[in-house]
């Protein structure tokens, strides 16, 4: 019990001195506008990639249209600010509530489905989210929602990122957390150790759904507008190969995923024509010769860190 | 399955490349500026995504228009450069784009993006950073004047939505005499949207009536179910706000279904490909508004054409146009300004005022909106004709 | 017969749908062949049915061939082209967790579109008339010499397929394979030649039917196989996914109830009608129209 004290204590320190000095440095512009953008959106990517992680790593499901959810925190969050003039924090509680109701009536019935088919149904159901979204004028409709106030800031994106990846962190290191990885592992077994698989797996993808909902806020609350064009499937893609690369069921693998993708693309933009073709081609090597991820499902623990240390001394 | 230790050899050698090519890229992002002498401009453009066709058109006329300055002696003596980031077609990544643009590149002034969704992601970091934005070819309202304020350091070098709906819904029913028509819209597209909307406001002001309004998304091939719904209503004429290619395949397949009454579009519909897509034969009796005619015999038109040809081998469309144009449209304000600071480059842009591109003559008003006429082509046994010409309502 | 009478409607919205339908079946019977027996979604499959197009477009307007031997030429290529990709990128992955292959599909996916418009630029490009269009009017239903074209290619490229399925050895050896791969494997199957073939057999029915888009549409572009792909994967679920005769009539079903959701609701919600539909069978019946329930056995 102590160790665990310890460990979240460290890691506490450890996120406070990363936002500290990234905030010195963006506010002594040492960190230009550029690369500022670029660390928010890796923020507001780590949340998605870790949320994502939370139902395909963790629990192995397999959902392909995380951006609906997404889109459905850009927007719930959108109309709390800007029709209802609410204040910033009710509107992201508002936006994580209204992605997680979606997942929690989106979960019950699909926890029938397998593996595959789960797949396919979210991804129908991030288009249908579009469709719907691209045929109502209260938010825009295709034009997109526009006038959104700018209220995503470092402090904000780093604060919810952290706040995510540790909610997250401690589900999994859960009984909960054991529960959902015994579902993933093997879901009949598990079900005759008295797990409810059902419940479990509607758990996973409600708070999943929910986080991905809070990243869409911020998003949309960064970049001034929320368009339907923002959150196809590409989109859910994109988030899908960040998990991958990080390690399925690593949780720091999502970090670094989500990091690395965001700066990776951002280094290639020099080259548009290339950009994809290189990013495709990186993406099947890394999948042929190194399928587990960076990380495989393990985590930058402090016992990896102390090995470390024992190589440098 | 391969052994573990060579996968993991592998990883590295390909995380590596990774980390070189990112290193290689960040590398390339500082440049040091030619000895200070370019005046850089930054393109941020479509280059890829579902409008990479209006990218790429638009980059290779504003390359031709960047070297025809530059071997004339370029802008006030000194040569033009320019820096291309590609936006993906998504508003999230041209916000990125303008800001690699702004604060990375430290250009003068940003051309770009191309569509309404995502320059307006665009407008905020222009306003915010100072930097004047001149978009081609975005043509929301709401891209120049937001909240009844004109912003600043944001202009176009194109028509607004409002003036192409009600200039094609004067001639349905002046020129074509039209009581009613339906309108087919490209529900992914705000352009079509909002011009669809203009069109109707007009249409009806003036007596008319819309007898059915109808949708598709870009990317659609197969429109013939809802052209058969359209047939049941049987409008004098049908509004068709939408690219060629949708366009072209959409007044192909009303044919087939002897929807026979005259379709009139919009300025995307301008291209070569129009009548490849469409056929000559289908695409009689339909007519869509130009920023200038292929027969026009101004020496800017055909200058360009032709040069456009030489280098790239293709017909320039309107998308070509409009991109070349903005260079003009931009240099000649730098040349005006006398200098590259993109302050005196914002106040030179707003007094643009009688300059002679290749879609007629530009004057900037109060929403820094051009004020230009345009013609009305009507497609005739596989060419484009001179219909008639508008000028713009004051 | 007045043109604007329901009946009227009704039966031109259904041949609307039917031509539309037959396309998606030809691209479902792919999606459905390979997973059959590999338990993979080839997201990449649209983009075969995007370069099948091409192949097309390149024997009909640069080679100068007519219909049938441009047809060939693109089935043909297609054909190379998914074998080409199932060894490169797929085969690498046979024991790999199943989403590790879907990425991978992605990625081949992103890898031939932009390689694509690298090469061909993404400007739409439009089939020389290789099949002119005549049309035949009955009592004010209207049918294109095209659309029976298509439907008529499609009969006899199922039927084709059936054949081969059902009464050849290769036919056999992928029933096997799709049946148990590891048993077929024991008794003798060569499964990487089988699953080899799979994909040949499928690109060339992607590229038959890109080959029939870009004459009836008339128009083709490097992003054309990114909805039509994910379409005619709702139409392989909504038949049973892995069931060639279900691909048919998911395929012909799914384009008749978008020709109808178009004709008489609203053309905006099409897709969300075609997504839609999908969920329902995939909590209803996620075993498709014709598929049999199984249970996962311990």
């Amino acid at each position: 019990m102590n160790k665990v004290r310890k460990y979240d204590f460290l890691l506490l320190a450890f996120g406070a001195s990363v936002f500290l000095l990234l905030h010195a440095l963006m506010e002594t512009e040492i960190i230009g506008a550029f690369w500022q953008l670029n660390i928010i959106l890796a923020c507001i990517n780590i949340i998605l990639a870790a949320s994502l992680n939370l139902i395909n790593g963790f629990t192995g499901q397999f959902s392909i249209g995380h951006a609906g959810f997404m889109a459905i925190g850009a927007y719930v969050s959108a109309i709390m600010t800007v029709k209802q003039g609410l204040p910033f924090a009710i509107a992201i509680i508002a936006a994580f509530a209204a992605a997680a109701a979606l997942g929690f009536l989106i979960g019950v019935p699909t926890l029938r489905l397998s593996g595959d088919y789960l797949a396919i149904a979210t991804l129908g159901l991030s288009e249908i989210i579009r469709v719907c979204i691209l045929n109502t004028p209260y938010i825009g409709g295709a034009s997109g929602f526009m006038g959104i106030p700018h209220l995503t800031n470092f402090p904000w994106a780093f604060g919810l990122m952290f706040l995510t990846v540790y909610l997250i962190k401690n589900i999994v290191n859960s009984a909960h957390g054991r529960a959902l990885i015994a579902v993933r592992e093997n879901e009949i077994a598990a079900e005759t150790m008295g797990i409810d698989a059902a419940k479990y797996k509607t758990l996973a993808f409600t708070i999943g759904a929910g986080f991905a909902g809070l990243g869409g806020a911020l998003f949309s609350h960064y970049f001034y507008l929320a368009h339907p064009s923002s959150f196809t499937f590409m989109r859910s893609f994109d988030i899908l190969t960040m998990v991958v690369l990080g390690g399925l069921g690593s949780l720091s693998g999502s970090i670094i995923g989500a990091i690395i993708l965001v700066f990776v693309s951002a280094a290639l933009s020099d080259f548009p024509e290339w950009r994809m073709i290189i990013y495709a081609v990186t993406l099947i090597a890394l999948m042929i010769f190194r399928p587990q991820g960076l990380l495989g499902n393990k985590e930058l623990s402090e016992k990896m860190l102390g090995l470390l240390r024992k190589k440098e001394a | 399955m391969l052994n573990k230790s060579l996968g993991q050899k592998l990883a590295a050698v390909g995380l590596s490349g990774l980390l070189a090519i990112f290193a290689a890229a960040c590398g390339a992002g500082k440049k040091a500026p030619d000895g200070g002498q370019a005046i850089k401009i930054g393109v941020n453009a479509e280059m890829t995504g579902p409008v990479s066709s209006f990218g790429m058109s638009s980059a290779n006329a504003m390359k031709l228009a960047a070297k025809q300055i530059n071997s004339s002696g370029g802008a006030l003596g000194r040569q033009l450069q320019l820096v291309f980031a590609d936006n993906k077609s998504e508003p999230a990544e041209a916000a990125a784009a303008a800001t690699k643009l702004i604060a990375q590149d430290k250009v003068a002034a940003v051309l770009g993006p191309l569509i309404s969704s995502t320059t307006l992601a665009c407008t905020k970091i222009a306003q915010d950073r100072k930097i004047p934005l001149l978009t081609p070819s975005a043509t929301n309202p709401a891209v120049t004047v937001q909240n009844g304020k004109t912003l600043e350091y944001v202009f176009r070098s194109c028509f607004i939505d409002d003036f192409m709906g009600g200039l094609m819904a004067d001639f349905a029913q002046n020129s074509l005499k039209a009581k009613t028509a339906a309108l087919f819209i490209d529900s992914a597209s705000d352009l079509s949207k909002s011009t669809a909307g203009i069109f109707e406001a007009f249409f009806v002001k003036n007596g008319g009536k819309i007898v059915s309004k109808e949708a598709y998304l870009a990317k659609d091939t197969d429109f013939k179910a809802t052209l058969t719904k359209i047939k049941a209503v049987n409008p004098d004429v049908i509004f068709v706000p939408g690219n060629y290619q949708e366009a072209g395949m959409i007044v192909k397949q009303a044919r087939e279904l002897d929807l026979l009454q005259p379709i009139v579009g919009v300025d995307a519909w301008d291209s070569p490909k129009l009548f490849d897509i469409g056929g000559a034969a289908a695409l009689n009796n339909t007519y869509y508004p130009g920023h200038y005619s292929p027969d026009d015999t101004r020496p800017e038109v055909q200058k360009f054409v032709k040069e456009y040809k030489e280098e790239y081998g293709v017909v320039p469309d309107t998308q070509a146009v409009l991109g070349y144009d903005s260079v003009f449209v931009l240099v000649d304000a730098i040349k005006r300004a006398g200098s590259d600071d993109p302050e005196k480059i914002r106040g030179a842009l707003a007094a643009t005022k009688g300059l002679r591109t290749v879609s007629g003559v530009i004057t900037l008003d109060d929403s820094h909106n051009p004020i230009k006429g345009a013609v009305i082509n009507e497609n005739k046994e596989g060419k484009v004709t001179f219909r008639e010409r508008v000028d713009p309502n004051p | 017969m007045d043109s604007s009478s329901f009946l009227s409607q009704f039966i031109q919205q259904m041949i609307n749908g039917i031509s539309l339908g037959s396309i998606y079946a030809l691209i479902a019977l792919g999606y459905t062949m390979v997973y059959g027996i590999l338990k993979l979604i080839n997201f990449a499959h649209g983009d075969i049915y995007m370069l099948g197009a091409y192949a097309g477009f390149f024997a009909a307007s640069v080679l100068r061939l007519s219909f049938f031997p441009s047809l060939l030429f693109a089935m043909l290529a297609a054909a190379l082209a998914g074998m080409a990709i199932e060894r490169l990128a797929y085969r690498p992955l046979r024991r790999a967790p199943r989403i590790t292959a879907l990425i991978t599909a992605i990625g081949v996916s992103f890898f031939l579109d932009y390689t694509l418009i690298l090469f061909v630029s993404p400007q739409p490009r439009t089939f020389p008339a290789i099949f002119e269009s005549e049309i035949y009017r009955f009592y004010g239903i209207i049918i294109n010499s095209q659309q029976i074209l298509i439907f008529a290619v499609s009969l006899l490229l199922m039927a084709f397929l059936t054949y081969v399925v059902q009464c050849t050895r290769i036919g056999k050896a992928m029933r096997a394979v799709s049946y148990d791969t590891d048993t077929a494997r024991l008794m003798g199957i060569n499964v990487d030649k089988v699953i080899s073939w799979t994909f040949a057999l499928g690109s060339a029915l992607a590229a038959a039917a890109g080959v029939l888009v870009g004459i009836y549409y008339n128009s083709i572009d490097p992003l054309m196989g990114m909805m039509p792909g994910i379409k005619a994967f709702v139409a392989a679920v909504l038949g049973g996914i892995g069931i060639i005769p279900g691909a048919m009539a998911g395929g012909l079903i799914l384009g008749i109830v978008e020709a109808m959701a178009s004709g008489f609701l609203s053309s905006t919600f099409r897709d969300a009608v075609a997504f839609s539909i999908l969920i329902l069978i995939l909590l209803f019946k996620p075993s498709g129209l014709l598929g049999k329930n199984t249970r996962e056995k311990v």
